[in-house]
């Protein structure tokens, strides 16, 4: 009885204290118009500009992925930054049925562009925007046939920066193995590994050498091809996979190891890192940007990465919607368009021989002028 | 003995509550208000001795957990804010308001983004456009259909602990439920009616079959189902992933792990036909599982001898009880109500299958079925709880850029609180006889 009492006259009083000097100070948190408070207050649009609001969802990966979560988001800041967007907001999706309620929740928001991520969100996307005709949509990582009046589907040819990465590695491998695991076996990931399989053919072809790939064997024919993944209930985030995968490379005699698994390459680093400190020369190759800078640590591990320019991409898919279009066009991201591409090789570049960089910059100008396609490469 | 921890506690609360007020008021959101005066008083009516009272008694500790994880969270909100650690030396007192605010905000948008904010909802019922009812309609909607797939996954695992099995294994039974469920929705070609009864149908064989398989090795081998069941969570993934990517469930020329869509017919129809809200049958059909559940487990003889052996089980032997034949049954009857889970997401929310169609719900189910002291009307409340803060997550975030990850951590500290009776007891020094008759009495401890 008496603590009761007690209780509700601390709470009472308590509440007169906070009345006293919240008032002014509660409205000062609201201001902020975007989610990166910090970069809010920089970016204050001038008064003439007329607003516009981009928006993004991200797909269950969420951000704090450094993959194609992270550098949607980034395109949305670029584009505030550059004044196509006076205003940004994202939601993070956590299950399949929060695709449509973000977008929905965004759509009631105001958004007059919206970003979606994967192809988890493909159909979503497009079913939102045929209910919502006059808001442009971007999706990262799909693209749709026909295309949508209102919708600019983004995909890349990673393939062709692969085949780089594939030339690249069987020129730096000592060994002659080459190693590569997947994080699902399914086309954003395994052309990737198409694509460095289809270099080290090239270089071998090439040079006459016999560098060899483990963990991929791409498919012939339409038929799929068959490879090493990592355990399907966390792909993109199993470092311990990555760890022991690169080890198990390693052990076979492979010194350059492509993860194509999101988070779980962290583990592949860890593990090549660890592999330097005993004294062996072996290396990693990044996906999606570049690792060297986003993955800060393994300087010394990060060969190159082969990059998907997604942020860019991202970006003038809002500059479209922010100057009156609505899309209706597929955006392929390629060697020819610096929608891809290799990395620099930073603190490793004394590892690429003047002549291994010539026969790169010779591959990538076949490859751009259509003389050598990674598809001709693939058995 | 000291009063301190319940002083401390009221008044981080009461500023709490205050930042609502002041917030709220203000934007004529009174539900946010009257919620907070609720929860206030509920604090003060549940910290009086309830004596003989066994339901406010049983209410306790839920309650109190549910306070104390939101008052650890908004702490946690503040002090992860790096402005606070600059700021704060400046100006401690308007900081620290500040900062309060901005935890009433974001607990605020919390409400508003589950519940729905009611001048919205009265102006939109006014008007009469439906586009308009179905915006304003929206959170209360996306509550109630988080909290379906909650329900029943959370019945699941209460029948399971009721009778003394610890299955870990909802996840994975939700989701071989769910594909069972897809798979008779896209291939089973029925009319209307009959072809979304066999696909629920399906989804509840498909979990209870997934339940069978660890009650069986447990009764006959012994195999501990905590092992089996986490194991068989890892194989349902890879079999759903299997099949996703087979012609079994893709669709034709189809690279992803997504299947192809439901027929219609196999659709479980929504309950209010406006825009935007996806509310659905499930939601009922949820309900009256709880019921069916109640029933089985307090109405019936089997449910008898499950809680028997759950209880004791060398008792329940003694009896005459079939032990073996008592957990491959209590087993049957949870994995079937995880698999109608994962049927109704299909069938109702989704209407195709993907290997990210569960956020965690199977494990979710394990903490609901805890904080709702393994009865089926505690597992409805409390999955109503964890559905709106699924549910109002995104509407926070949106408004006050306060990650959804938040709630998670809250979810965790709720769970926590009730596994930890002792804790609550020694903070708001309050008697949790019902919920914990067998733990002993507190030590007092200085503090």
């Amino acid at each position: 009885m008496r603590s009761s009492s007690r209780l509700l006259a601390l709470g009472a009083s308590a509440a007169i204290i906070f009345a006293a000097c919240g008032g002014g100070a509660s409205t000062a948190p609201t201001t902020a118009p975007t989610e990166g408070a910090s970069t809010a207050p920089t970016e204050t649009p001038v008064e003439s500009m007329a607003p516009f609001k981009a928006c993004l969802v991200t797909d269950t990966g969420g951000l704090g992925d450094k993959g194609f979560n992270d550098n949607a988001l980034k395109g949305l800041k670029d584009a505030l930054a550059a004044g196509y967007a006076t205003e940004i907001k994202n939601l993070e999706s956590k299950k399949d049925a929060d695709y449509a309620s973000n977008i929905d929740l965004l759509v009631t928001d105001g958004c007059q562009q919206i970003t979606t991520v994967g192809f988890n969100m493909g159909d979503i996307t497009a079913t939102k925007a045929g209910e919502n005709t006059d808001i442009a949509f971007s999706i990262v990582d799909y693209a749709y046939d026909p295309a949508i009046a209102n919708v600019t589907g983004i995909v890349f040819a990673t393939e062709q920066a692969g085949m780089l990465a594939g030339y690249l590695a069987a020129g730096v491998s000592a060994t002659g193995k080459i190693g590569t695991y997947g994080g699902l076996p399914i086309p954003p990931v395994t052309d990737f590994m198409d694509g460095l399989y289809a270099g080290i053919k090239y270089y071998n072809q090439e040079k006459g050498t016999n560098v060899s790939l483990l963990g991929w064997t791409p498919g012939v024919g339409g038929a799929a091809g068959t490879g090493v993944f990592a355990p399907a209930d966390n792909p993109w985030g199993n470092t311990d996979f990555g760890n022991n995968q690169a080890k198990a490379f390693f052990q076979e005699g492979a010194d350059i190891v492509l993860p194509v698994a999101g988070g779980t390459g962290i583990g592949t680093f860890t593990a090549a890192k660890q592999a330097q400190g005993e004294g062996k020369k072996v290396y990693a190759i990044g996906v999606d940007t570049d690792q060297y800078l986003t993955a800060p640590g393994f300087e010394s591990v990060i060969l190159t990465s082969i990059q998907k320019i997604i942020d860019k991409a991202v970006a003038d898919a809002i500059k479209l919607a922010h100057d009156g279009g609505l899309g209706g066009t597929n955006y392929v991201g390629t060697l020819e368009n610096g929608g891809v591409g290799l990395a620099p090789f930073h603190d490793l570049s004394n590892l690429v021989s003047a002549d291994l960089s010539s026969g790169l910059d010779a591959l990538k100008a076949k490859i751009i002028d259509g003389s050598v396609k990674v598809a001709d490469y693939k058995s | 003995m000291s009063r301190l921890p319940i002083g401390v506690a009221s008044i981080i609360w009461s500023l709490v509550a205050f930042g609502f007020a002041v917030q709220f008021f203000l934007e004529k959101a009174y539900i946010a208000l009257g919620v907070e005066i609720l929860i206030v008083i509920a604090i003060a009516v549940l910290s009086r001795s309830a004596g003989g009272r066994t339901f406010l008694n049983r209410m306790k500790l839920p309650v109190l957990a549910i306070v104390s994880a939101f008052i650890v969270g908004g702490i946690v909100l503040i002090l992860s804010d790096l402005e606070f650690y600059t700021k704060f030396g400046l100006d401690p007192i308007g900081t620290l308001a500040s900062s309060l605010g901005r935890v009433a905000e974001a607990y605020g948008a919390l409400i508003v983004g589950a519940l729905g904010d009611p001048g919205k909802i009265s102006t939109a019922l006014a008007s009469g456009n439906a586009n308009k009812i179905g915006i304003a309609l929206r959170p209360i909607s996306e509550t109630f259909l988080a909290t379906t797939p909650l329900i029943l996954a959370g019945l699941g695992v209460a029948v399971a602990f009721r009778s003394g099995v610890f299955n870990i294994g909802a996840e994975g039974q939700l989701k071989i439920g769910a594909m069972f469920a897809v798979w008779v929705g896209i291939w089973v070609p029925l009319p209307g009616p009959f072809h979304v009864l066999l696909a629920l149908a399906a989804g509840i064989l498909g979990g209870a079959l997934w339940g069978f398989i660890p009650g069986i090795l447990k009764a006959r081998t012994g195999a501990h189902e905590v092992i089996t069941t986490i194991m068989l969570n890892a194989i349902a993934q890879q079999v759903m992933l299997a099949l996703l990517l087979s012609p079994v469930l893709q669709p034709p020329g189809g690279t992803t792990p997504i299947s192809m869509p439901i027929e219609a017919s196999a659709q479980l129809p929504l309950l209010l036909d406006l825009p935007k809200l996806r509310v659905h049958l499930g939601l009922v059909i949820a309900l009256l599982a709880a019921a069916w559940t109640s029933w089985l487990m307090f109405r019936t003889t089997k449910g008898f001898e499950f809680r028997a052996a759950g209880l004791n089980p060398r008792a329940a032997g003694y009896a005459g009880m079939h032990a073996g034949r008592t957990i491959v049954l209590a087993m049957v009857v949870s994995g079937g109500l995880a698999g109608l889970a994962g049927a109704s997401e299909v069938l109702g929310t989704t209407h195709y299958l993907s290997p990210t169609i569960s956020p965690g719900y199977g494990w979710d189910a394990i903490s609901l079925a805890l904080l709702g002291g393994t009865r089926p009307g505690g597992v409805v409340v409390a999955a109503l709880l964890f559905g709106a803060l699924r549910a109002g997550g995104p509407g926070m975030a949106l408004a006050t850029g306060v990650p959804i990850d938040l709630l998670a951590f809250i979810s965790a500290l709720v769970i926590m609180f009730v596994a930890a009776p002792r804790l609550v007891r020694e903070i708001y020094r309050v008697k949790l006889t019902a919920t914990a008759p067998s733990t002993p009495r507190p030590q007092e401890t200085p503090t």
